[in-house]
């Protein structure tokens, strides 16, 4: 029991907002102990994992791209072309993405997106730039509740449509897992009925980013009628 | 081979350390020594993972963890361009901007899916096991040409620039690879088998329903726990599935393990401790909230985990 330390450590830290790389460090030392590792042990397991684990990070190798694009303009440019289509709309275009981001990762093209190389220089901008031509100068508020869900789309879209391309690491994890309890199974088994959960998602968040325009909307009317009534008050009416 | 991911991790190491230069010699960043030795240390990590012995590494990583542990990872000055020019100049370029954020996606998926097989003399051209991650990294490099070509700067404003949007991920760019690292070792110290002994304690196991919802929402919380659902799958299934769901009632192994790890994954929408999905986006979206992100994506999440119940109910047996 003593070794599930390290989970109270994180849930504490965490609420407590300490910084999270502390957090996360105290918890491994103190699981490790509790689990009665050495500390050379606890060290080299450090050491290993963090130098095994350094492809999470290489999205930074497209910082220097996205960067020099921003500079001249690449968000302008993207809420431009966004006003000229009259039928976009904040929930449209996340829809969109969320169609593509799902089927090609349904495909094996989980590489077709991302934070770093679609959300932040393309997918949030157009978002933001479709509220602004229909509703006008948006508040921090609203602006960071789109960009929230332009995020979001790209994790449900990878995430449950990954699993239907039977090439997959996940796949061929579980398949491994199985053969080594000895049941044999077929990826294409395994796809195949990841699909309904796959449809459900895409349908329950879809349905949710469609739902947004008309909570952005909603937020938006309710933020200038406090200001109404705040300016209201000031004048003395 | 004759890229191995390795010679990626060089090129990301030899940016992290320009970063740590550029941060060095801006005085406007009230803690530019200790930011610059934690952008330079990191750039060690990739410059020597495979050179330096694991232990010294996790001494070096713990030594890291603690610069922005206390507060010593701050942004600077960053010459940006006005909002003014950057309109003027988005008018000048116009869609030719999106081409080299396109090739980044585009030349990813043809590295990975057509140039996988491709062999040079008998020697594959990109690394086998990673042809993906390299895609990547190539596609990063070539795409940064053409953006220098399209605006007619210099390489190093793009790092200069760069440097803004790193600043901003700060240290949680680090908090992913931590991650993985407590995940190790919560399996190192055997976590998963405590779990999934007081799990399968808990519930009436001759109860179908309850024993696919126990293994559905303990694959969602033991994947927010350990913020990977890979990690909490071997664990959950081995405790519940396995002799519970398929020996005890006969269940579809298959069926088990597609919507078992989906279950895992709607943990996954959940948890800051999948920081590579939802901490790190909130960052480089300069989103002040680091759990808006997660926010957005809680109601899906719920919602989903229930669909997925009854989906492993009623097709499962």
């Amino acid at each position: 029991m003593l070794t599930l330390i390290g989970i109270a450590i994180v849930i504490i830290g965490f609420a407590l907002r300490f910084n999270p790389l502390l957090v996360v460090t105290v918890a491994g030392l103190a699981t490790g102990l509790a689990g009665h590792l050495s500390i050379q042990k606890i060290l080299t397991t450090f050491g290993d994992a963090f130098v095994t684990n350094r492809y999470m990070s290489l999205f930074i190798l497209t910082l220097p791209v996205i960067g020099l694009l921003e500079r001249y303009g690449l968000k302008e440019q993207s809420q431009a072309l966004i006003r000229k289509v009259k039928a976009a709309t904040t929930g449209r275009i996340l829809f969109l993405y969320l169609l593509i981001r799902e089927l090609a990762a349904a495909l094996g093209l989980t590489s077709l997106g991302g934070h770093a190389q679609m959300v932040r220089p393309l997918i949030a901008p157009m978002a933001e730039g479709a509220a602004e031509t229909k509703f006008g100068a948006l508040n921090d508020r609203v602006r960071e509740k789109i960009k929230a869900h332009a995020a979001a789309v790209d994790n449900v879209g990878l995430f449950f449509g990954e699993d239907i391309f039977i090439a997959i690491g996940a796949i061929l994890l579980m398949k491994g897992f199985f053969d080594q309890n000895g049941i044999h199974l077929e990826p294409l088994d395994m796809a195949v009925w990841g699909i309904p959960t796959a449809v459900c998602a895409f349908l329950i968040h879809g349905v949710r980013v469609i739902l947004l325009d008309r909570k952005i909307e909603r937020e938006l009317a309710a933020a200038a009628q406090n200001n109404q009534q705040d300016s209201n008050i000031k004048e003395g009416v | 081979m004759w890229i191995s991911l390795e010679y990626i991790y060089y090129v990301a190491g030899i940016f992290l350390a320009v970063v740590a230069f550029l941060t060095l010699k801006d005085k406007a960043n009230p803690k530019r020594f200790s930011t610059a030795l934690f952008w330079g240390l990191y750039a060690v990590t990739f410059l020597f993972g495979k050179v330096i012995p694991p232990m010294y590494m996790g001494i070096l990583v713990i030594l890291l963890v603690l610069i922005p542990g206390f507060k010593g990872v701050r942004g600077g000055a960053y010459d940006e361009a006005t909002a003014d020019q950057r309109l003027a100049s988005s008018k000048k370029i116009r869609n030719k901007l999106f081409v080299p954020a396109l090739m980044i996606p585009l030349i990813t998926v043809i590295g990975a899916v057509w140039v996988k097989n491709v062999t040079i003399g008998g020697t594959p051209l990109l690394d086998p096991k990673n042809v993906t991650l390299v895609a990547l990294g190539l596609a990063a490099l070539l795409a940064l040409l053409t953006a220098m070509f399209i605006t007619k700067d210099r390489g190093i404003r793009a790092l200069q620039e760069s440097r803004r949007l790193v600043d901003a991920v700060s240290w949680a760019s680090v908090l992913p690879q931590m991650l993985a690292t407590l995940g190790a070792i919560f399996v190192a110290s055997g976590v998963g088998k405590v779990v999934s002994d007081l799990v399968s304690s808990a519930i009436p196991v001759d109860n179908r329903f309850l024993v696919v919802a126990a293994y559905c929402i303990g694959m969602a919380l033991f994947t927010m726990i350990m913020g990977n659902a890979f990690a909490a799958f071997p664990v959950i299934t081995a405790g519940i599935g396995l002799p519970l769901l398929v020996h005890l009632h006969g269940g579809n192994p298959a069926i088990l393990a597609a919507i078992g790890m989906f279950s895992g994954y709607c943990g996954t929408l959940m948890t800051p401790m999948a920081a590579n999905f939802n901490i790190v986006p909130a960052a480089l979206l300069d989103l002040p909230d680091k759990n808006a992100v997660i926010k957005a994506q809680v109601p899906t999440a719920l919602l989903l985990l229930v669909v997925n119940i009854f989906l492993m109910y009623f097709m499962m047996f």
